[in-house]
């Protein structure tokens, strides 16, 4: 006989098949939606069936529209983009043409664009609107992430709902009414983690407004009684900051997403005393490896070994990693390979060994994960060298307590045109101005240093110091 | 410079680079309601560190501060 587990392809047979609870629920600071009624309301206006076999994109204002456009999507469309907040518009083109996207499903005005298909648009909204039940289809809808590339341009990352699922076990505990929430944006792996999660084991899910602060979005989940919660190490440690946090009693704490250092266990260890506190190794092509259960930064050398449903290895001083959590492969014309021959996805992250354990050392190729978003230095560098004093610059990480990492850019200017050290800071205060308006936040060094020289390899390369 | 004029220094430049409306920094004010986010916080405490060569948040047995006060004094107990 067939467990739910292994009939189960999309979100809307998931949710059925862990129990529609009457009082199951998500939730956004303006609207919940119970369970059941994501099955007698469209947030397509009723347009759902017109979508199936389509490749759609999905770019709503708030996560509460897509988890609603998802559930009504998955097992329908052929294909479902995920478009994240805060990544430009002026990417979509290359999106649509990469996923062969046929329908763009938003409840924003898109500017029309060039595109070598046909695309048909459909509204959609968090306010469902009634519609009589019926049988749906059940294809194998591909889930596409889209990540952050070398240029900022996306790399668009190929999942299923068995891949996005791979890792989530069982609940063991059925008496128990889980209320899940996350800081992490479920247009982003870590995000959907925990929608896949609440809806595979029958919880509720509390999800943030964009402009909520963190107080108010604390104090509310505090209200509808949550009990699990996620986060990345920076979440957390914005989170303990507010007085609000107090209010919350999780029974189960979560990070992921960028290296945990013992400071931040230690500070949700003290706040939570009754909680279970994990952390997590995921990344969105190499899928969730593994957790670390026993309160210390890093991770157990023993861990490499303990999954047989994730074999993991330490080549060339970074994490590899063979699973059914992989991604399938990068979508578009010459795109990269994500696997190497043997099926191992290279996470790029470095690790040493130190007294049985491994600890995260940096990316290989000198990514900078600020608060958990990746930062490629070429991009920021390419935006520095657009100022017209600027020589050449080098962008860098510098570890911060508050976000991981934070950017930092060593300049080199042309010829000798700084003379005083009001110069100096109106050159700084300018290139920063540039990057501002190129750039998000998190990519705006911290700081721009101005130095002599930079040191450059035989290759005629400046010399980068990863990891 | 004392610490605490560093410290309302570098919040009132960042708030000023980052385009915030920074509200009178009294010691009850919680950190969250000066309207920076977790990106100008960890911006402040790298330049705190070049400027007063400290970084308190290195400590593994330190808590996050939740008020502005709680914060100048992280700083201060850190230099003695």
């Amino acid at each position: 006989m067939k467990t739910p587990y292994q009939t189960v392809t999309n979100l809307s047979t998931g949710i059925c098949a862990f129990g529609a609870w009457p009082d199951r629920f998500v939730e956004d600071a303006d609207h919940r939606i119970a369970c059941a009624d994501f099955f007698a309301g469209s947030s397509l206006y009723g347009r759902g069936d017109e979508l199936e076999g389509r490749s759609v994109l999905l770019a709503t204002k708030d996560q509460l529209t897509t988890a609603s456009a998802l559930i009504e999507l998955d097992g329908v469309a052929r294909r479902i983009i995920l478009w994240p907040p805060e990544l430009s518009l002026e990417y979509l083109p290359f999106v649509v043409d990469a996923a062969e996207v046929d329908c763009i499903v938003s409840d924003r005005a898109i500017a029309p664009f060039h595109s070598q298909h046909p695309v048909y648009y459909c509204g959609c909204s968090s306010n469902l609107i009634p519609v009589a039940p019926k049988e749906r289809p059940n294809h194998e809808t591909e889930w596409i992430l889209l990540t952050s590339g070398t240029t900022g341009r996306p790399k668009l990352v190929v999942h299923s709902y068995s891949s996005l699922t791979a890792a989530i076990q069982p609940r063991t505990d059925s008496n128990l009414s889980i209320v899940w929430s996350t800081f992490y944006d479920i247009r982003r792996y870590g995000g959907l983690q925990i929608l896949l999660r609440a809806v595979r084991t029958s919880a509720s899910l509390v999800l943030s407004s964009a402009g909520e602060s963190v107080a108010d979005f604390l104090a509310r989940a505090a209200r509808a009684g949550v009990t699990h919660m996620s986060g990345t190490p920076s979440h957390w440690r914005r989170a303990l900051m507010s007085p609000s946090a107090q209010l919350l009693k999780p029974k189960y704490v979560r990070l992921s997403g960028e290296a945990v250092d013992q400071a931040i266990l230690n500070n949700l260890r003290a706040a939570y005393p009754g909680a279970r506190i994990v952390h997590a190794f995921a990344s969105t092509e190499a899928g969730v490896a593994f957790e670390v259960t026993d309160g210390a930064a890093g991770f157990p050398a023993s861990a490499l070994n303990e999954n047989r449903q994730v074999e993991m290895k330490v080549e060339e001083g970074t994490l590899h990693i063979r699973s059914a959590g992989n991604a399938r492969c990068y979508l578009g014309d010459r795109a990269p390979a994500l696997k190497d021959q043997s099926g191992f996805v290279d996470t790029g992250d470095t690790v040493e060994l130190r007294d049985g354990r491994y600890f995260f050392a940096g990316r290989r190729d000198g990514v900078i994960n600020v608060g958990g978003l990746k930062v490629h230095p070429e991009e920021v560098e390419s935006v520095i060298t657009r100022h017209p004093e600027v020589q050449m610059c080098l962008v860098r990480g510098k570890r911060s307590p508050i976000t991981g990492a934070l950017v930092i850019a060593d300049v080199v200017l042309k010829g000798a045109s700084i003379s005083s050290d009001q110069d100096t800071g109106a050159l700084e205060r300018d290139i920063l101005r540039l990057c501002r308006e190129a750039l998000p936040a998190h990519k705006v060094p911290a700081a721009i240093k101005l130095v002599s020289e930079l040191p450059i390899a035989e290759s005629g390369k400046v010399m980068r110091q990863y990891a | 410079m004392n610490v605490r004029s560093a410290v309302v220094d570098e919040f009132m430049k960042v708030a000023r680079e980052h385009v915030k409306e920074l509200p009178s920094l009294t010691d009850s004010t919680p950190l969250l309601e000066t309207g920076l986010d977790s990106l100008c916080f960890a911006v402040i405490v790298t330049r705190l560190e070049d400027s007063l060569g400290i970084d308190p948040f290195q400590a593994e047995d330190s808590l996050f501060p939740i008020t502005f006060g709680e914060f100048v004094r992280l700083y201060e107990t850190s230099q003695k």
